[in-house]
């Protein structure tokens, strides 16, 4: 016990600057050390096994395929981090996006539209936070049965079909360009950095980690915890609506019937960034590498030409081997 | 009392064991006798715990060796301790709350009949059959829910003899048992004397050891300090053996009552259900009041219910003389009401979060420099500040609060509060489960903020530390305060008289 007392009260050999050795040991405990050594793992199996896994045109290819997944995965990590889950980020995104393209069509303004559409799917987040911070409900199902309502609505808004004649402008959320990136990539990194500060640097962040780590303890302590996950979910639907303007304008049209399971991608790629399924542990950095392996996944097994079917196959086997080994890490610390 | 060596059930020889940058244990001896019971005493912190897991084999020791009913035994794991006759009674336990005792019990070796389906008959037969052998009467049917904390401890003592249990090790059965359940668990620790099994017991209470025990194996920092009969010993020779000093469990002076104090905190009324009673207290500023009873009297539901965290049916609460509304702890903290939960590893800690994280969680705003960021280097500083004002021992502000010990775990619940502006304190149960050092500087600390004109209300099932700090004792029986006690009038005989009313519990 007494040498530990000394380290806190002598700051000299608490700030002496860290050898190779410590900056490694801390390094490799830090949430996305493993998913990160992973990413690597995949990138090196992709470049031995297809010809052109390194070319920039494909690099950039895979970082515009990977956008639409990792946004809504920004607002699927609150929710997972804060000990929940947001099932209706799919159906969400779908709503939202045919809103604003069916708006746009019937002759309004694009930017009312769009407000429009991402106001909707906030709405649906907040809906979503109300039953579960509020009335009490486990957010499996709330956000279960929103999903049906959502795509529910997007189905009888569309009648079924997908809403075409979107002003030409509007490809740019999809395709444009800016600063020679790619305005998919940079939206998808500009809502990264966003949640990276709230999450790491402000005090709504380490309450989502608190709620996640021992609900009970944080609201004893104080913390007004029902509007931190009304908060929480109101961000879920927020980048799911953000992912439909983005997929929307990349496809120049309102399909009511898209993002089917994406629900499931961007918890896929939540959890294989290190983020505890149980809330409280992870990282939005963990969450960027996570859905960028799965992107490289895709990618890859395409340009191998291997059949979607077995596709399915390999990326379960991957993401179970990712979550083994993120949870013997947590079993010895 | 020379035994003869095959009474020896269990040995255990030069254990070391090391984590990393803690030397956890240093060549441990223990031995137990078939039939004996043997307490393991020391200090939070001493080793205790991780000793029995080594022993049931959810550590590895790095060196010596367990011997176990003549033959040297190496534990893999826990299934193979207990396949080998070892039984573990954890302070939390491991039962299904959903499953009745039998299904418990015979939980993962269910009979079943040649159909395969489950043989409910003769499970329950085999069960009752064992609780009847330690006298033990209770619903076989119900789930265990709905049992008492002290019946579902029974229940998980009936699983380790279903299972042929040599050897049962019961880690602080008693913090959570009232006196009277306490006495039931001796008796049946008696019965399983006699029924020649041994038990390692661990517990804070001296005069249980003194009750039950026949012999003592201390443990201090990690090191064997010696093994002793319960015969041959007393209350301070053994403490000087756990803290390595002469220590009474003294409590700071109290100072003197000022009768002028202000009322800070005044409970006009206050009922929890429809047909509850409803009560009223008022607490002084600088005065730590009790709240004495038995376990079960409603104390820290009463208490919950003052600051929002359980609902009311009627309340009127005043603070420092106007009415205010506290519909949530997120309100009392507005009001600068704190709550230092009576489980502070499900109520108070998050377990996973650093010591810095814990202190500051509900004061972020404190740390705010740049709109809405906060300054991690600053809340770093005060963190080792309010860590340094409680005496939380610890690597660093950064070091997870699940690795520290129980004082230091309790200490920074109590930081996080002073560190916002609370000058009201409830503590549920301060000292529960942590050592004799730890518990004499959180009196001391109490004190030192009452003196600097907090008021603390403190729940407590712990006699001498009700009566030794209280400057004023409201005594719960039955949801209800029936009175309160100043001045002389705090003697443990008078608070126990009035919270029994006339039955003849013991205070244990």
């Amino acid at each position: 016990m007494q040498p530990q007392v000394l380290t806190m009260n002598s700051p000299d050999t608490a700030k002496a600057a860290p050898g190779f050795a410590t900056r490694y040991k801390r390094f490799s405990q830090s949430p996305v050390f493993f998913p990160l050594i992973g990413l690597v793992l995949v990138c090196i199996a992709m470049a031995l096994t297809t010809e052109h896994f390194f070319d920039p045109d494909n690099l950039v290819n895979i970082a515009r395929q990977v956008s639409v997944n990792a946004i809504i995965a920004v607002g699927m990590t609150c929710a997972i981090l804060s000990g929940g889950i947001d099932l209706s980020v799919g159906a969400v995104m779908a709503l939202a996006g045919t809103l604003m393209a069916g708006l746009m069509v019937g002759g309004m303004p694009p930017e009312a539209a769009i407000a429009i559409g991402l106001g909707v799917g906030l709405l649906f987040g907040v809906a979503n936070g109300f039953f579960v911070a509020y009335a009490g409900m486990p957010p499996i199902i709330v956000t279960l049965a929103t999903m049906g309502i959502a795509r529910g609505i997007a189905l009888i808004y569309t009648g079924g079909y997908p809403i075409d004649g979107l002003p030409d402008w509007f490809a740019f959320f999809g395709s444009g360009r800016v600063l020679g990136l790619q305005a998919p990539v940079l939206i998808m990194l500009l809502v990264f950095v966003a949640a990276y500060v709230l999450l790491d640097h402000t005090p709504v962040g380490r309450y989502i980690y608190a709620i996640g780590g021992n609900e009970e303890a944080t609201r004893l302590s104080g913390v007004r915890v029902p509007r931190y996950k009304l908060l929480v979910y109101g961000l879920s639907g927020l980048t799911a609506s953000i992912a439909g303007l983005v997929l929307t304008s990349r496809l120049m049209s309102g399909q009511p019937n898209a993002g089917v399971s994406f629900e499931l991608d961007a918890i896929a790629a939540v959890v294989m960034g290190g983020t505890a399924i149980s809330g409280g542990r992870g990282s939005i950095v963990g969450t960027l590498i996570g859905a960028v392996m799965l992107g490289v996944l895709n990618n890859g097994l395409n340009m191998m030409g291997v059949s979607p079917y077995v596709q399915n196959i390999i990326k379960g086997v991957i993401i179970l081997l990712a979550i083994y080994i993120s949870r013997e890490r947590t079993k010895r610390r | 009392m020379s035994q003869s060596h095959n009474q020896t059930i269990l040995t255990l020889e030069h254990i070391s064991k090391s984590f990393p940058g803690v030397k956890a244990l240093q060549d441990i001896h223990l031995s137990v006798n078939r039939g004996e019971v043997h307490a393991l005493l020391g200090e939070n912190g001493a080793g205790k715990s991780t000793l029995m897991k080594i022993l049931c084999g959810i550590h590895q020791p790095d060196a010596g060796r367990i011997v176990f009913d003549g033959a040297e035994r190496q534990f893999e794991r826990y299934n193979d301790a207990i396949a080998a006759g070892i039984g573990i009674i954890f302070q939390e336990f491991s039962l299904i709350p959903d499953l009745n005792a039998v299904e418990n019990i015979f939980l993962g070796r269910e009979r079943t009949n040649r159909a395969g389906l489950l043989s409910k008959a003769e499970m329950r037969h085999r069960a009752a059959m064992i609780f009847d052998r330690l006298g033990i009467d209770i619903d076989l049917t119900v789930p265990v829910r709905h049992l008492s904390v002290a019946e579902q401890q029974f229940v998980e003592i009936a699983k380790a003899l279903s299972l042929n249990a040599k050897v049962l090790v019961l880690d602080e059965p008693t913090a959570t048992l009232t006196p009277s359940e306490a006495e039931h668990l001796f008796s049946i620790m008696r019965e399983l004397k006699a029924h020649d099994v041994a038990m390692i017991f661990i517990s804070h209470h001296m005069e249980e050891i003194f009750a039950v025990c026949d012999r003592i194996t201390v443990l201090r920092d990690g090191q064997y300090v010696g093994t002793t009969d319960v015969a041959t010993t007393d209350v301070d020779a053994l403490v000087e053996m756990m803290v390595g000093r002469r220590l009474e469990q003294s409590f700071p002076p109290k100072p003197a009552r000022n009768p002028g104090a202000r009322k800070v905190l005044e409970v006009r009324a206050l009922q929890r259900y429809k047909h509850d009673p409803v009560n009223r207290f008022d607490l002084h500023e600088g005065e730590i009041l009790g709240f004495a009873g038995l376990v079960g009297s409603g104390r820290t539901e009463l208490a919950r219910a003052v600051i929002g965290a359980d609902p009311a049916h009627r309340k009127e609460v005043w603070l420092n003389g106007k009415p205010v509304k506290l519909n949530n702890a997120g309100d009392a903290l507005a009001q600068g009401i704190g709550l230092l939960p009576e489980s502070r590893k499900t109520e108070g800690l998050i377990l996973d979060f650093s010591i810095r994280d814990n202190i500051s969680i509900n004061n972020l705003g404190k740390y705010q420099r740049v709109g809405p960021l906060i300054d991690q280097g600053l809340e770093g500083r005060t963190t080792v500040d309010v860590m340094r004002q409680v005496g939380v021992k610890a690597p660093g502000p950064g070091t997870r609060v699940g690795t520290l010990s129980g004082g230091n775990q309790q200490k920074v619940v109590i930081a996080r509060w002073l560190n916002h502006h609370c000058k009201i304190l409830i503590f549920d149960e301060p000292t529960r489960g942590i050592d004799v050092g730890a518990k004499a500087e959180i009196y001391n600390l109490m004190r030192r903020l009452t003196a600097q004109g907090y008021a603390i209300i403190m729940i407590s099932s712990e006699l001498p530390e009700i009566v030794g700090m209280c400057d004023r004792v409201a005594v719960f029986k039955q949801g209800a305060i029936v009175t309160v006690l100043e001045d002389d009038a705090i003697e443990s005989n008078e608070v126990m008289r009035h919270a029994t009313a006339g039955s003849h519990h013991e205070f244990a």
